[in-house]
Order: C-alpha cells, then sequence, then structure tokens
C-alpha cells in the first residue's frame, strides 16, 4: 500500500540502523511517546536494531490507558442510568474500573455500543429521539477535532439527545509534567506523529528550550521510527537540541488549523486526570459554556463510590516509563489480553499488551 | 487510538468524500481537510481526514533514506 510499504523496507531500515550505530557514542535515553510507536517499536524489534547506547522507554501515549479510574468508573455509572444509549471507540469496552466495565454494563442489559466514528454515534442520537445517546470522547489532539465536529453536528442539526463525557487529553502539558518528575530522565522524545498532524511542531519548543531535551515527530513505520531515532541521536550528539519533523508528509510546522479552530470553538482547556500522574493542569478539554447542553457532565449526575485500583497493577508506573511491563508481577501470570488486569493490557496500544504480542527479545520479525 | 491510514480520495460531495485503500472503499469526512483534491492521500483517522499527505515530501524522505543506506553500506 503506498505510504506503507515503502517505509517498511528492511535493507533501507539495516542501513539506518548501521548509520545511528555509528554516530551513537553517548549513552542516551529516548521515550516514544505515542502507544503507536510503542506498537510499532515492538512489532518490528526497533529496540533489537538500535545500538546499546540508545535505550528505548514506553510513554503515556494510550488514550485508553491514561483514563483515570475515577472518570471510566463515571462512564460505566452512566450505562445505568434509564433511557441512554453509551457510545464509545471499542477499546474502552474492556477496560475494568473500581468495580464493574462497559463491557460487564452491557452484559448485564445496558445499551452499550461500540462506534468506529463519532459520526456513527450522531447518528444513534437522530435514530433514536427517545434516548439519551453519550459518547465517551477520550483521546488526544488527534481526536479531539472529531469530538468537536460531533457536537458542532448535533447542534446545526438540532439533536437535542446527544451528550459527550469529555475526558480529552493534551499531550505538551502531560510531557511538562513528565519531565518536571524526577523519575524518569531523559535525552530525547519521539513526539506522536498524528497529534503533531493536529497541533504541528510549535508547542514542543519549550521541551529543547527550557528542558534540553531533543524532541524529533516521527511517524509510525518502521522506518520512520528509525529516522526519528537517527535524528534524535545526531542532536544529542551535537548538543543542540531541538523540534525537527521526521514524518514531513504528514506534518506541517503550523498543523491543521482548520481542526484547530474547530475544536477551540468547542472545547476550553482545563485540568484533566492522568492514570499513574494524577491531575495535571492545562491538559484536558473541558466544553465551553456555549455549547453546555451537549455536555454530559452537566446534563447528568451519578454517585460515584471511592475508587479502587487493580490490585497490583502497575499501569501507572508503566505510563510514567517508570517500570516495564515485565516488572509487574501479574504480567502473562495473570494479566494477559484475555483477562486484563489494567488498561495497558487492553488497548493494543497500551504497553503491557506490546510486550505481551510481541515480547522482548526476540530479533525483528518482520524486518 | 491515534491511529491514521493513507487512504486515495476518488471522489468528492461537499465535506465529504469516497475514498479507497486496497480495494476497501470508505466514506470519509473532509471537514478538516477542505483543500483535498480527487487523487490526493489524505490520513484517515476515525471517519475523518485529519491532513493531506504531501507526496513530494514522501518522495524526499525515500531518497534520503536511500542515500543514508549506501552511505552506511559495510564494503
Ligand atoms: S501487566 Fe497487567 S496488571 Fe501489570 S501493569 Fe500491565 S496491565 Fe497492569
Amino acid at each position: 500500500m503506498k505510504f506503507i510499504d515503502e517505509y517498511q523496507d528492511s535493507k533501507l531500515a539495516k542501513g539506518l540502523a548501521r548509520k545511528v550505530a555509528q554516530r551513537s557514542t553517548k549513552t542516551i535515553r529516548l521515550m516514544e511517546f505515542c502507544g503507536g510507536h510503542t506498537h510499532a517499536i515492538l512489532r518490528y524489534g526497533i529496540r533489537q536494531l538500535v545500538p546499546k547506547t540508545v535505550e528505548m522507554k514506553s510513554g503515556p501515549g494510550c488514550p485508553v490507558c491514561v483514563t483515570a479510574t475515577a472518570d471510566l468508573d463515571k462512564a460505566i455509572a452512566l450505562t445505568h442510568l434509564p433511557d441512554v444509549i453509551i457510545t464509545t471507540f471499542g477499546d474502552m469496552i474492556r477496560v475494568p474500573g473500581s468495580y464493574s466495565s462497559l463491557q460487564r454494563s452491557k452484559a448485564e442489559g445496558a445499551d452499550v455500543r461500540i462506534v468506529y466514528s463519532t459520526i456513527d454515534a450522531v447518528e444513534i442520537a437522530k435514530a433514536n429521539p427517545r434516548k439519551s445517546v453519550i459518547f465517551i470522547g477520550i483521546g488526544f489532539e488527534t481526536t479531539a477535532p472529531t469530538i468537536a465536529a460531533s457536537i458542532l453536528k448535533a447542534q446545526q442539526e438540532k439533536i437535542e439527545n446527544f451528550y459527550v463525557l469529555s475526558l480529552n487529553k493534551l499531550t505538551p502539558p502531560v510531557m511538562k509534567a513528565l519531565l518536571d518528575s524526577d523519575k524518569v530522565k531523559l535525552d530525547g522524545i519521539i513526539c506522536p506523529g498524528h497529534v503533531s498532524v493536529i497541533i504541528g511542531s510549535h508547542p514542543y519548543e519549550f521541551i529543547p528550550r527550557d528542558y534540553g531535551v531533543a524532541c524529533v515527530i516521527s511517524g509510525f513505520e518502521p522506518l520512520d521510527i528509525l529516522l526519528g531515532i537517527d535524528k534524535l541521536v545526531e542532536q544529542i550528539e551535537k548538543c543542540e537540541p531541538k523540534v525537527e519533523i521526521a514524518y514531513r508528509r504528514g506534518v506541517k510546522p503550523e498543523g491543521n488549523t482548520k481542526a484547530r479552530q474547530l475544536m477551540e470553538e468547542v472545547f476550553e482547556i482545563g485540568e484533566a486526570n492522568w492514570r499513574g500522574i494524577g491531575i495535571v493542569p492545562e491538559s484536558g478539554l473541558k466544553i465551553r459554556r456555549k455549547y453546555e447542553q451537549f455536555d454530559a457532565d452537566k446534563a447528568f449526575s451519578v454517585t460515584l463510590k471511592p475508587p479502587r485500583e487493580p490490585k497490583g497493577c502497575r499501569c501507572g508506573d508503566v505510563i510514567r516509563g517508570a517500570a516495564t511491563p515485565l516488572e509487574c508481577q501479574l504480567f502473562k501470570k495473570v494479566c494477559t489480553p484475555e483477562s486484563p488486569v489494567g488498561p495497558c493490557m487492553v488497548s493494543s496500544e497500551g504497553a503491557c499488551a506490546a510486550y505481551y504480542q510481541y515480547g522482548t527479545t526476540e530479533n525483528s520479525p518482520d524486518l | 487510538m491515534c491511529l491514521a491510514i493513507p487512504v486515495k480520495i476518488v471522489s468528492i460531495d461537499g465535506d465529504e468524500a469516497e475514498t479507497e485503500i486496497a480495494g476497501v472503499r470508505r466514506r470519509v469526512s473532509i471537514a478538516f481537510t477542505p483543500e483535498a483534491r480527487v487523487g490526493d492521500y489524505v490520513l484517515l483517522h476515525t471517519g475523518y481526514a485529519i491532513g493531506v499527505i504531501d507526496e513530494a515530501e514522501a518522495e524526499e524522505t525515500l531518497k534520503l533514506l536511500e542515500e543514508i543506506a549506501s552511505l552506511s553500506e559495510v564494503h
């Protein structure tokens, strides 16, 4: 397939890996922010391709994984209200909350539907005027514009039974929170490719400026990721940290202005609760007052018991890059993709699921 | 979750487009990419085109990768 296959060429990948090895003299630690990158890095055995001097850590870039248990409990509680249809992206449904899951609610008779797009959720609202249709809005900047678009569509078409529970999160503020904590010291960050399609490269500029940490925006094919690593190593070797785009076919420095306008029209910035990290100021998107009739938080109230984290699950540490899934005692023994204990094992982009599926020692299976 | 795949636009109808990838056709919203034209590849994320792929940049990157591979060749 065009723009995919070319970036999986094994000869080019090996050439690129050799170049990284030739260049790299310092021992460095890189973090891939995005769960999509984590998945690809493990799938293509990229950790085995890069020299020993380059240590790779996984970051918090999996929206399902970083959804706080308390927020998940709220979504689950909404399923118990009368005459509601809960719509959600597929990955969310199996994540265990404190006491139940969306899937369990569904099994118990609640109307919980998986949608591929927010467009489908609005269609469900149109087709079911007597029900309240609530969309569980998770995602980063890649997805937030699509959720904004659904609210604008509901407004234009006067669909009065459509609501969004906005749990959307922003990436640069949580990167700041990670860099401010002393737990993980980083030399470079592989910045998320598709978040950057929307926000562009400017919002990361504080990272090299204030923290001296190198930043490269990368695509998701193995060659894209290796190119990103090569540029990071080059910046770090030269002690010239900056923000570079290694995914130029998709990302422009200014991002997608149209998508951002829609996002800014509907949402304002507020705090957000991140699993494993806690409340991070200015890292979430709240629905503006102007659109509050679509805000599930305003329209429905539910009583919640105090949240409980799954016992023994180290997702919080895994998300921060403070532990690998292998350091969790439940990994592979009690916690598997068939019976996940924590969200990092549910989502295919969660580090635990990626480690489970591809292991960590096998040599580049596809390259 | 931030997965987005390149699909080719085959026709446009207002802010929607018919796209194709590997023989699979899909209707997508191009509300965020009004500049998209028939024949362009767009990045498709949950039913929306979030960006138009810059083909010239794509070729440039591939050329760069090929250069690197040949330069670092072990003789
Ligand atoms: S392996 Fe399972 S229990 Fe352990 S951190 Fe990952 S998701 Fe949590």
